[in-house]
């Protein structure tokens, strides 16, 4: 057999109104062991209120040499931005 | 109760911590991983966590200006306290984990009961501990069940763990003198009633392993008296090589 | 690929590196910059798990319960780093069983001041405060290197090991104020310690055939002569503290050059360790290899329950 534990990515809620925040990865043979593993790795200086663990196998990440087509047109659609709008100084709550 | 029994009572359940937490210790850095290296650290480190609140209240009770670590280091064989169960050696992964398991059983549910004691200070150390405990004893029967239900020789090396270590589980719900007395004034836990559960608790996650309980009726006993297997004078030579090398000194 | 092509994208990525921008692990990376961050980042891993056994065979002797736990919650944090630096090291594409096996073959290195003996509780105040110390140098520096989850996993350590070296110095503290047998230990610590603790920042420059290529790629900050300078000039006002001597009989202040001038280091016994012939080589590479030999079947285990379990929640399923 010889099959190595798969690897695992933690991400960690450290406070409530926080959102979950990427922390590393572990190994781990399923997603119990993943979580409990994650509480002893990544949460022992109190760091965290939750845990999420997703097997590293199942994220779907971008492509760098897509990274042209898929972020840079969004570079110049600086109309989404407020500060596009030009206004008076005097103009307040806006 | 004299404030005799009370500190008997007391290192009763302290120095099984502090014993389990010895071995526990010799592990660190040699795990078959680094993840469960460090989650057995962590169970050796809440268990010197409560060690260290328990002999400092037995100190205060002691008086004469005695310390935690007189307490921990300072007394011979004979005066430890702990059951035989936590002071069996490592001997392979398969005995760690059956020895956590079969302590933290019981410990969980002595921490259940010792919440609820008239003595307030044991009452807090048991409620702090409890969460811990509860811990200890989801990991080590989430291990007894990969072990036992995993491949046919980890199948067989968790049993024979258990079946060796099965003779010391009697123990742990065996009552000593002092302890009657602390439990008659409402502090102690009466241990004896804990056993129906406890081997009911044990025999179902050994079931879900797929594992046989032992049926072993012969059982030894006499850590809580003071009386330990040859294990102990090793643990204690090392626990306390520097107190004993260098007596009376600040480190 | 062309080589012209090649040469084209390692030209756009020196340049990114040098305006400090981050590489990522799915990032186009010169074959060269993947090998030597494996390397690198592997060797630092090793490092900190073959760290834990000086200090772990004192965790069971330790001489009293304050120093137990936090002895053992520092050796525990050295496995959490060695984990952090695997798990960066494993985005370049090289499984930890990979680096497990470079490592137990003696393929690839660790740091050689794991391979002198921890005979004293003086020694783990010593490792603490000297073996921390230059560690912490080294790692500030990589805090900021190029590849991001080297970056990243050195930011989360360099916040963990800020209380290893206090706990060190307190130790030896501790020993400096409490009777002349205890002073007597914490010299003689400090005796074996010093020279080989110097030695942590790798040959002289002028033999350090990589420096060049690690400044440019930010794996390193500062020459191996600049970081070692900078570690005696900030200990040894501490030993002054502690009330110690440094076993140094040519180290004196510089008033011109504002810094500590020091003797020459025995770059013989560095090499004699470094080749595998120190005094513990051998035993630390026993201990880690029956480690991860006798944890087979423990592993091994743990993966078919998983596999089982799936396969019963599938049958279920369907």
């Amino acid at each position: 057999m010889k099959k190595n534990w798969p690897l695992w990515e933690v991400f960690v809620r450290s406070k409530n109104g926080l959102e979950h925040r990427h922390f590393g990865s572990l190994h781990a043979t399923d997603a119990e062991m993943a979580l409990e593993n994650a509480r002893d790795v990544y949460t022992r200086r109190n760091e965290g209120v939750s845990i999420w663990v997703v097997e590293s196998k199942h994220i779907t990440a971008s492509n760098p040499q897509d990274n042209g087509e898929l972020f840079e047109p969004a570079q110049d659609k600086i109309y989404r931005h407020p500060t596009f709008y030009e206004l008076p100084d005097e103009l307040k709550h806006m | 109760m004299k404030d005799k029994n009370l500190y008997n009572y007391i290192l009763g359940i302290a120095d099984n911590s502090l014993i389990l937490g010895q071995r526990l210790g010799e592990l660190c850095g040699h795990g078959p991983n680094l993840e469960t290296d460090i989650a057995l650290t962590n169970i050796s480190l809440d268990l010197f966590g409560q060690t260290r609140s328990y002999y400092q209240y037995a100190a205060k009770i002691a008086g004469n200006d005695k310390t935690e670590d007189d307490v921990a280091f300072l007394r011979i064989e004979r005066e430890y306290r702990n059951v035989l169960l936590v002071e069996q050696p490592n001997t392979h992964f398969g005995y760690v984990i059956a020895r956590q398991f079969l302590f933290d059983t019981f410990h969980l549910l002595l921490m259940e009961k010792l919440q609820n004691s008239g003595d307030e200070h044991l009452a807090a150390i048991a409620k702090k501990g409890i969460k811990e405990v509860s811990y200890h004893h989801r990991f080590s029967g989430d291990w007894i069940k990969r072990l036992g239900d995993g491949t046919d020789e980890s199948h067989e090396k968790i049993q024979e763990a258990i079946d060796g270590l099965w003779r010391y589980t009697d123990e742990l719900f065996h009552v000593t003198e002092d302890d009657a007395l602390v439990i008659e004034a409402g502090i102690g836990v009466n241990v004896s009633q804990l056993k129906e559960e406890y081997y009911k608790q044990v025999s179902e996650i050994l079931t879900e392993a797929t594992l046989t309980v032992p049926e072993n009726k012969y059982f030894a006993k006499g850590g809580k008296e003071g009386v330990h297997t040859e294990q102990m004078g090793y643990i204690l030579a090392e626990l306390q090589y520097m107190q004993r090398t260098y007596p009376n000194m600040n480190w | 690929m062309s080589e012209k092509e090649v040469k084209n994208l390692e030209a756009i990525f020196e340049t990114r590196i040098a305006r400090d921008e981050k590489i990522e692990p799915k990032d186009w990376m010169p074959e060269k910059y993947r090998q030597t961050h494996i390397r690198q980042i592997s060797q630092h891993a090793h490092s900190e798990v073959v760290g834990m056994l000086p200090e772990g065979n004192w965790i069971t002797r330790a001489p009293s319960l304050r120093r137990k736990v936090a002895l053992l919650a520092k050796v525990q944090d050295e496995g959490g780093h060695g984990l952090y630096l695997y798990s960066a090291a494993e985005t370049l594409g090289i499984s930890r069983e990979e680096m497990y096996e470079q490592l137990h073959t003696g393929k690839a290195k660790y740091s050689s001041i794991f391979n002198y003996p921890a005979i004293t509780w003086a020694d783990i105040g010593a490792i603490g405060w000297l073996v921390d110390g230059a560690a912490i140098i080294n790692q500030v520096a990589l805090c900021n290197t190029s590849f991001g989850p080297y970056a990243r996993a050195m930011v989360r350590i360099c916040k963990e090991e800020s209380f290893h070296q206090r706990q060190g110095y307190e130790i030896l503290l501790t020993l400096c104020n409490g009777t002349p047998e205890q002073k007597a230990m914490a010299q003689d610590a400090l005796n074996r310690w010093w020279w080989p603790s110097l030695m942590m920042f790798g040959p002289r420059d002028a033999e350090s055939p990589h420096t060049e290529q690690s400044m440019k790629w930010k794996l390193k900050r500062k020459t191996n002569d600049e970081l070692r300078q900078q570690f005696i000039d900030q200990t040894v006002p501490q030993a002054e503290i502690l009330g110690i001597t440094i076993p140094d009989p040519d180290l004196k202040w510089n008033d011109t050059l504002k810094k500590y001038d020091f003797g020459e280091i025995d770059w013989d016994e560095f090499w004699q360790v470094v080749k595998g012939h120190g005094p513990c080589n051998k035993e630390r590479m026993n201990a880690r290899v029956s480690a991860w030999e006798n944890g087979a079947w423990v592993r091994d285990a743990a993966m078919a329950y998983a596999e089982k379990q799936e396969k019963k929640k599938v049958a279920k399923a369907s």
